[in-house]
C-alpha cells in the first residue's frame, strides 16, 4: 500500500545566540492513509517541531530544516515552493493547534473564519461556504449552529473554541489532521467530549490523524502505533498495544513507571525518571537517555544507538537501546519489577542536585574564555 | 416516582464537621464571593462570582486531604481563603481550634508561621531578582526566626532537605529548572516549620518525568516532618495517588468527600463518577473495555450558576426535584458525604 506521508532522516535545527539547538535530530516515519499514529514526549522533545516541519510552518529565521524528506502524496513537501505548499496546507494536512484560546483570530466571527479556507481552497462562493460552514459547525455538534457560526471566538468557551478548530481542520476534507495537544489545555471532562469526537470523525470521513500529547493515557485509546520520542529522536515504534504491553525501552519504562493510574489498586512508591532532559544545544554524545538511564553501560556513553527491531516483541517492534537490541543485557529484563541498578539511581539524583545542563554549558563557555 | 425533599432531611443531619480534636482545620459554610461592580467612579455592585459558595469540610492531622475539580470551580480560591490571603464573604475557618477569620494583622501573621503554600508555577511564584538564598531565608526573618549565620546554615539545610545542592544560595531562580524551582518553593515553604501546608495544583506545571519526582519529595516530607497538606489538583490520579481523603469540588460547593478508596471505587455524586470515567487510563486493554460518560455542554457561569442542584444541567439523571432543590450535603456511609438527592450507582 502506498504511504500517504513518508519522512526520511528529517532534521530541523534552530539557530539561536547560545548555539544550534537540534530540536528534531533525524527523524524517519511513514503513515498509510486512514492510519492514526500518537506521538508522545516531554516538552522539548521535538514533537511539536516535527509536525510544524510537516507543514512547514518552521519560523525562519531562527528555525531551519536543514535535511530529510517528507513525501506527502508522492510529493516531496520540502522541495515546494511557497504556493504550492500553500495549497496544501488547510487543505490537505490540516492542523490542530494546543492553545484554542489564542489560534483563532479575535476580530474575526467563527463562519468568516472558516469560510475563509473553503473559499481558498474549495473556490466556494460566499453563499455556499456560509452553508457548508454551518454543516461543518453541526457536525462536531455546536448548538444552535447557525446563530452561532457569528459569533466571536470569545463568545465561546475554551471546548467549543476547540470544536471550532477541529471544524476548521476538516472543513476541506484533509488526508491528514496534525493535532498538536488538542486537548491539553481543556479540563478532563471536555477532553473526553474532544477526544470522543475526533476519533469518531476521523474513523467517519477516514482521515489518518497523527495525535502528538505528553498524555500516554490519552494516546492509549485512540491510536493504532505510538512513537516515543526523547530529546530531538525517535526513541521507540510500535502499535499502541505492544507498546504498554511489552515496552522495550527504558525511557518508555520510565514514563510508565512514574505516572500514577487512576486504576491503581494500592499505593505503590511512583519511580521517577531521575534527572532533567538532554540539552538539545549540547545533546549527549552517546544514546540521548544514558544520562538518566538506570540500566546504562559503558557503551551507551558513547555510541549513539540506533533505531533497530527488538528480539522478543512483534515484527514492527523498535527501539533506540543498546540494551533491549540483538544480544544486550536487557533483553530478559522484566520492566515492572527490574528497576536498575541503584549505585546508577544515588549517581543520577548527585547530578540533578548540581546544575541543570544548560548553565553547565554556560559554565564551561565561560571557562574556555577566560584560559 | 419524585422523592420528597423531607426524606433526605430525615435521613441524616450530620454535616462534614465534627468537631473532634483530631481536626487540624475545619471549615464551616465559608463563602467566598468576588463583587462585580458597574460605573466608572459611582461603582455599584451587579452581582458577585460565587466561586466558593458555602463549602464544609475538616481536614484531621497528619493526612492528605486532595481537593479536585475542574478549572473555574473554587478549588484554588478554597485554598487561599482558608489561609486568609482573601477575607472570606462568610463563613468559619477554625485553624487548631483557632477562628482565624476573626484575627487581626499581627495576630494572623503569627498564625501564618504554622501554614504556608506551595504555588502552581515555578516561574512566577518566586522573584527573579532575589537569589535562593534570600528566597528561602526571607520567611526565616519575617518571622524572626534565624539571621546571619543561622539563617545562612538553615537556608543550605533547607536546600539539601529538597534535593537541591547546598552551595545553591547566590544563585538566581532562572538558572533552575521548572522542577528544580518547584523544589525551591517547597524548601520555602517548609522554612518556618510550618504543620499545614497548603499545594496549589504544585505539579501541574511540570513535566510529566519531573512530576513524579515531586510527588515523591512532597511525600517523603509529610513522613519527615509530619504535615498536613491540602492539594488541590485537577490531576485525579495524582490526587488518587497523594490523598487520604478526597474532596470533589463543583461550581463553588463540595459534591463529595469521601476515603481515597471509597471515592474512586464507589462514587456517589454522578459528577464524581463522570469526572472519574473522564480520566484516560494509560494502558490500552483497559481503555478498551471502560465505558465513558461523556457529559454534554460546559461548566456554567459562578456568576449565575443554576438553581436547586448546580449539576443538573449537565447531569444525566436529574429530575425535577433536582432543579428546585439544592440537595443538601449528608453522610450517606460512615464518612461518606454527597449533595446528591439521586447518590449511587
Amino acid at each position: 500500500m502506498p504511504e500517504l506521508l513518508e519522512v526520511k532522516d528529517l532534521k530541523t535545527q534552530f539557530f539561536t545566540r547560545d548555539g544550534v539547538v537540534h530540536a528534531v535530530d533525524g527523524v524517519s516515519f511513514e503513515l498509510a492513509a486512514g492510519e492514526t499514529l500518537g506521538i508522545v514526549g516531554e516538552s522539548g522533545c521535538g514533537k511539536s517541531v516535527t509536525a510544524l516541519s510537516l507543514m512547514r510552518l518552521i519560523p525562519q529565521p531562527p528555525g531551519k530544516i536543514v535535511e530529510g524528506s517528507i513525501m506527502f502524496d508522492g510529493q516531496d513537501v520540502l522541495k515546494m515552493d511557497d504556493d504550492d505548499v500553500r495549497a496544501i496546507r488547510g487543505n490537505n494536512i490540516a492542523m490542530i493547534f494546543q492553545d484554542p484560546m489564542t489560534s483563532l483570530n479575535p476580530v474575526l466571527t467563527i463562519s468568516r473564519q472558516i469560510s475563509e479556507a473553503l473559499e481558498l481552497h474549495l473556490k466556494m462562493d460566499k453563499a455556499e461556504a456560509k452553508k457548508r460552514t454551518i454543516e461543518l459547525l453541526e457536525l462536531v455538534n455546536i448548538p444552535s449552529a447557525k446563530k452561532r457560526a457569528d459569533d466571536y471566538p470569545h463568545q465561546f468557551s475554551g471546548g467549543m473554541r476547540q470544536r471550532v478548530m477541529i471544524a476548521m481542520a476538516l472543513s476541506c476534507n484533509p488526508k491528514l489532521i496534525l493535532a498538536d495537544e488538542p486537548t491539553t489545555a481543556l479540563d478532563v471532562t471536555i477532553q473526553a467530549q474532544i477526544l470522543d469526537l475526533l476519533k469518531n470523525l476521523a474513523r467517519e470521513f477516514r482521515t489518518a490523524f497523527i495525535l502528538i500529547t505528553h498524555d500516554l493515557g490519552v494516546v492509549a485509546g485512540m491510536t493504532q502505533r505510538i512513537h516515543v520520542m526523547y530529546g530531538g529522536q525517535i526513541v521507540e515504534k510500535a502499535d499502541t498495544g505492544e507498546l504498554f504491553a511489552n515496552p522495550k525501552m527504558p525511557y518508555t519504562w520510565g514514563l510508565l513507571r512514574s505516572i500514577p493510574r487512576l486504576d491503581e489498586s494500592r499505593k505503590a512508591k511512583l519511580l521517577p525518571i531521575e534527572g532533567l532532559p538532554p540539552d538539545l544545544i549540547a545533546p549527549p554524545p552517546g544514546c540521548r537517555f544514558e544520562p538518566r538511564c538506570q540500566y546504562r553501560r559503558e557503551i551507551c556513553g558513547k555510541q549513539v544507538p540506533e533505531l533497530k527491531h527488538i528480539p522478543n516483541a512483534k515484527p514492527d517492534h523498535e527501539a533506540r537501546c543498546f540494551g533491549t537490541q540483538e544480544g544486550g543485557w536487557l533483553a530478559d529484563t522484566d520492566w515492572r519489577h527490574d528497576v536498575g541498578s541503584v549505585a546508577e539511581l544515588e549517581a543520577i539524583k548527585q547530578e540533578i542536585a548540581d546544575l541543570p545542563p544548560e548553565v553547565k554549558r554556560v559554565e564551561a563557555a565561560d571557562e574556555k574564555k577566560e584560559n | 416516582m419524585a422523592v420528597q425533599p423531607d426524606e433526605f432531611i430525615q435521613r441524616s443531619r450530620s454535616t462534614a464537621t465534627f468537631d473532634s480534636g483530631k481536626n487540624l482545620l475545619d471549615v464551616k459554610a465559608l463563602k467566598m464571593h468576588f463583587p462585580l461592580t458597574q460605573g466608572i467612579i459611582f461603582q455599584r455592585q451587579v452581582g458577585a462570582v460565587r466561586a466558593v459558595d458555602g463549602i464544609d469540610f475538616f481536614v484531621e492531622k497528619g493526612e492528605t486531604l486532595g481537593l479536585v475539580g475542574e478549572s473555574g470551580c473554587g478549588k484554588s480560591t478554597t485554598g487561599r481563603a482558608i489561609l486568609q490571603l482573601y477575607k472570606p464573604t462568610a463563613g468559619e475557618v477554625k485553624f487548631d481550634g483557632v477562628e482565624l477569620t476573626k484575627l487581626g494583622g499581627e495576630s494572623m501573621r503569627k498564625m501564618r508561621r504554622r501554614m504556608q503554600m506551595i504555588f502552581q508555577d515555578p516561574y512566577a511564584s518566586l522573584n527573579p531578582r532575589m537569589t535562593v538564598g534570600n528566597i528561602i531565608g526571607e520567611p526565616l526573618e519575617v518571622h524572626n526566626l534565624a539571621s546571619g549565620k543561622a539563617k545562612t546554615e538553615r537556608v543550605q539545610e533547607l536546600l539539601k532537605i529538597v534535593g537541591l545542592n547546598p552551595y545553591f544560595t547566590n544563585r538566581y531562580p532562572h538558572e533552575f529548572s521548572g522542577g528544580q524551582r518547584q523544589r525551591i518553593g517547597v524548601a520555602r515553604a517548609l522554612a518556618v516549620e510550618p504543620e499545614f501546608i497548603v499545594a496549589d495544583e504544585p505539579i501541574s506545571a511540570l513535566d510529566v518525568s519531573i512530576q513524579a519526582q515531586v510527588i515523591n519529595l512532597l511525600e517523603e516530607l509529610q513522613d519527615k516532618f509530619k504535615l498536613t497538606y491540602l492539594f488541590i489538583a485537577h490531576d485525579l490520579s495524582v490526587v488518587r495517588h497523594i490523598s487520604d481523603r478526597v474532596a470533589v469540588m463543583y461550581l463553588g460547593k463540595i459534591v463529595e468527600l469521601a476515603d481515597r478508596v471509597d471515592l474512586y471505587e464507589h462514587p456517589l455524586h454522578p459528577y464524581s463518577q463522570a469526572l472519574l470515567s473522564a480520566v484516560p487510563i494509560p494502558d490500552p486493554a483497559v481503555e478498551g473495555k471502560r465505558k465513558r460518560i461523556i457529559l454534554t455542554g460546559d461548566v456554567p457561569s459562578p456568576v449565575n450558576p443554576p438553581t436547586g442542584c448546580r449539576f443538573h444541567t449537565r447531569c444525566w439523571k436529574a429530575q425535577e426535584i433536582c432543579s428546585e432543590v439544592d440537595p443538601e450535603f449528608i453522610e450517606h456511609a460512615p464518612r461518606h458525604w454527597a449533595a446528591c438527592h439521586f447518590p449511587g450507582a
